[in-house]
């Protein structure tokens, strides 16, 4: 072949490709989702459904008897159908599965108080962990800083879709999280070494923040202080822009949380809460919604006395209740929101608040339930395939709608 | 002072027969798994002092049992766990890597809430192992979960009338000092090389004892390390081997070859990729179910499927819980995972009993539901499989364990305040014995 030439089939390839690229992929096609049963989280379930997907969004939802799959569509079909899942609290992608220190981000240690710690300059879009729980029909995670530290960071709201976090990203700034336990105290002579001396310090920051804030407003423009992004963020936290996520198991500690809510006029979510039952009354008067530990925690420590019971507890007393996968240290390195709902299930929770609480009530702790968290119209495409009751541990997740595209077909 | 201690033991021994039913019961109305055969529909199981009398569709009820009716319930055998830490039990120390000299009976207390969890999730036989941070951490122990305030009330004997148990060995990286100058090792063909030295250096003193006979005074000074070592070379005790990786797998196989000992591999977290190499081996396999990869490098590639490939590859396979990775509540649910990734039920369902219960040299007493095997077994309000079961009682050798209808058991099948401290110790006999040896 004489250069020319092959410098001609070149040229072709590269328009062949070209043409290709400017065709939608199979997978961002318009797509037809047909469920024997499909649970909108929006009104009853309905039977023999058809939801229409395209651009991404949700066009259309309702029995097949009345919504016409148009030409063109493709048509995925499962035995159940659900809103993509909502893990309302991990540290995917901050933490990843090697569990070495390149691939722990989601404590820094080096000093107590951190709230400017950004999770969008950590998140690990193409981490093997988001694409796992993806797997397991997770579509919307709230990931970023974890417990471990007394203020560990900012926390943000993701897609479980996209390689980098920009093509993630719903919420860049979720939340500002706080331990309130063992895992926030400093070993030897660092402060905070105890539980009582975490509130004392929280309280002198919120009280700085205030301070910082106060100056902020009243100075003339070009007399601004010096700008100081610790303070800054706990002012967002002051003016309840943004809820403090307290991570606190014993009784004592959610009181004492709640006890700082109300000093400081707090936007508060609790998380963790293992022993939430013992003080329902408190967390009900204080309007606080609780992301529950995840169902199978392990029970030691501080989370010796967890039920999995709990989040049924919560449930019936009128709390806004979400579930979670948690942090993991070691083995295994996340835990899958769906079996923490099954096990909930299977432990008070009806099946519809179970499955609130990975989706809809999800979405709504978290302030995004106009985007995901059911199947209705004009929300996004997120939805999660089954072959049968999605709690059952035997039942498969047959596919992962993610933003309309069909991001996983495996079967898991 | 030990007479009293033995005198104490008696009684708490005498206290348990006791409970053991002088009146046959019998479960009339379940589903029964009897994991020997296909399940019987609307079963009858008679159990009367310790032991399982019939079971079937058409066994008879004898006069003057007492009658259950456990229509709707599933009933199955006792669940046997081939690998578990409840108890919070020790074993070597950071001394030097292989100490087989070392009990993990010596340290474990029964009284711990997790061997209510564990009675809560259905388990009835149980091997206590020490960690996997030495090349051999010592000797496991298995127990019969009942309930006892000792732990010699919980052993099992063997054949020989020995205490029951195997040794705990592990490869890869857990036992690997890389930083260190000794005696551990760097490099996993070190690990390799130190326990060749000391199964070697066994052979010896074995070969020692076998040559002085009856004549004591031509045995070697008794070494205790040794002697445990040569009750696994005499297949007495069966080596216990966490592994992960395919290499570490293979290369415990190796081992197991060259010294002729019987083996359980343990974890096995790569075992799909060397299914094969298992089957053809013969050597048995107690996997783990761990929903996600990852943690430790070993794990990263994990997978739920390992159930399957073992069942393809004919390999003896087990299902266990390595409490506290995971939870002994949730040793069915583990089993359940296994099917979810193409396991046969009928393969799973045997890997949560008999399967552990062959790797235990306890197949003839445990592990199915047949007439003259322990009254070991499982109450269940529906599947075993299903995520909506619930362990309704749990019995050992005729005794009611755990009952779920009873608050305080409750209290550790689904956790709550008061759920992780010591169990308190509700037998009445068990006070008066307390109170008699104090008088």
């Amino acid at each position: 072949m004489r250069i020319s030439n092959l410098r001609f089939e070149i040229s072709n390839l590269l328009l062949l490709l070209f043409v290709f690229a400017l065709l939608p992929s199979p997978a961002e096609a318009q797509l037809a989702v047909r469920g024997e049963t499909v649970h909108t989280m929006a009104g009853a379930a309905v039977r023999d459904g058809v939801v229409l997907i395209s651009g991404g969004k949700i066009e259309r939802v309702g029995p097949a008897a009345s919504v016409q799959i148009p030409a063109g569509y493709r048509v995925v079909t499962a035995r159940v159908v659900t809103p993509g899942l909502i893990d309302a609290h991990t540290v995917v992608g901050l933490a990843g599965y090697l569990n070495q220190p390149h691939d722990q981000m989601q404590v820094e240690r080096s000093a107590a108080i951190q709230p400017e710690l950004r999770a969008v300059d950590t998140y690990n879009a193409r981490e093997r962990l988001v694409e796992w729980l993806r797997g397991f029909g997770v579509t919307t995670i709230h990931t970023g800083h974890g417990p471990g530290a007394l203020v560990s960071g900012q926390t943000m709201i993701v897609k479980t879709f996209g390689d980098e976090v920009e093509d993630a990203v719903v919420v860049p700034v979720a939340m500002v999280a706080a331990t309130l336990g063992d895992g926030g105290l400093m070993e030897g002579s660092r402060a905070p070494g105890t539980h009582a001396k975490m509130i004392a310090m929280l309280r002198a920051e919120f009280l700085r923040a205030q301070e910082y804030d106060r100056k902020q407003q009243a100075a003339k423009e070009g007399e601004r202080p010096a700008r100081d992004l610790r303070a800054e963020m706990l002012a967002r936290v002051l003016r309840r822009e943004l809820p403090l996520l307290v991570t606190a198991h014993r009784a004592h500690n959610i009181v004492a949380a709640l006890r700082l809510a109300k000093e400081f006029n707090l936007r508060m979510v609790l998380d963790g809460a293992a022993e939430g039952y013992l003080v329902v009354e408190q967390i009900k008067a204080a309007g606080v919604p609780v992301v529950v530990h995840p169902t199978m925690y392990r029970a030691a420590g501080e989370t010796e006395n967890l039920s999995m019971e709990t989040a049924s507890v919560l449930r019936r007393a009128g709390v806004r209740v979400a579930l979670q996968s948690g942090s993991e240290a070691y083995v295994p390195k996340t835990r899958i929101v769906l079996f923490e709902a099954a096990t909930a299930a299977a432990n008070g929770l009806s099946f519809d608040e179970a499955l609130a609480a990975v989706t809809i009530e999800a979405a709504r702790l978290l302030g995004v339930e106009n985007r995901v968290g059911s199947v209705e119209a004009g929300k996004d495409a997120d939805l999660a395939l089954f072959d049968g009751d999605p709690f059952e541990y035997t039942t498969h997740v047959t596919g992962v709608i993610v933003n309309g595209r069909l991001a996983s077909e495996e079967r898991r | 002072m030990r007479k009293r201690f033995a005198l104490l033991l008696a009684l708490f021994c005498a206290c348990s027969l006791a409970r053991a039913q002088e009146r046959p019961v019998a479960f009339r109305g379940a589903t029964i798994i009897t994991v020997s055969g296909p399940p019987v529909q609307n079963g009858v199981l008679v159990v009367h002092r310790g032991k399982i009398v019939s079971v079937g569709a058409s066994a008879s009820i004898p006069e003057g049992a007492e009658v259950v009716d456990a229509t709707g319930k599933v009933i199955m055998p006792g669940l046997v766990d081939t690998h578990s830490h409840i108890g919070g039990g020790s074993g070597g120390d950071n001394s030097v890597p292989i100490q087989p000299d070392v009990r993990v009976l010596d340290s474990i207390n029964v009284r711990d809430a997790s061997l209510m969890r564990a009675r809560a999730g259905g388990i009835t036989t149980v091997n206590v192992m020490p960690g996997s941070s030495l090349l051999s951490s010592g000797q496991t122990v298995y127990l019969k979960l009942r309930r006892g305030g000792v732990i010699d009330e919980l052993l099992l004997r063997d054949a020989r009338g020995e205490i029951a148990g195997g040794l705990k060995m592990a490869n890869g990286t857990n036992p690997l000092r890389p930083n260190s100058s000794g005696p551990f090792p760097g490099t996993r063909s070190k690990s390799a090389a130190l326990v060749r030295e000391q199964f070697t250096r066994a052979q010896e003193y074995r070969e020692k004892v076998r040559r002085a006979g009856s004549d004591k005074s031509k045995l070697p000074p008794r070494d205790l390390a040794l002697e445990a070592l040569s009750e696994v070379l005499d297949g007495r005790r069966v080596v216990h081997f966490h592994t992960h990786r395919h290499d570490d797998i293979l290369t415990a196989v190796r081992l197991s070859k060259e010294f002729g000992f019987r083996v359980v591999l343990h974890h096995v977290s790569e075992a799909w990729k060397v299914a094969e190499e298992l089957g053809r081996a013969r050597v048995p396999a107690s996997i783990i179910m761990i929903e996600a990869p990852g943690g430790k490098l070993e794990a990263m590639d994990v997978s739920l499927t390992n159930g399957a490939a073992l069942e393809r590859a004919g390999v003896l396979t087990a299902i266990h819980t390595d409490d506290y990775i995971t939870d002994s509540r949730y040793l069915l649910r583990q089993a359940a995972l296994a099917v979810r990734a193409g396991m046969s039920r009928e393969a799973a369902l045997r890997s949560l009993t008999i399967a552990g219960a062959e790797m235990l040299d306890m197949k003839d007493r445990v592990g199915t539901l047949e007439a003259g095997k322990d009254a070991d077994f499982v109450v269940l309000s529906g599947d075993p499989l299903s995520v909506y079961a619930k362990v309704l009682e749990t019995w050992v050798e005729g005794v009611r364990v755990f009952d779920r209808a009873n608050p305080a058991d409750k209290l550790f099948a689904t956790g709550g305040y008061g759920a992780g401290r010591d169990q308190k110790l509700d037998y009445e006999c068990y006070e008066e014995a307390e109170g008699g040896s104090n008088r």
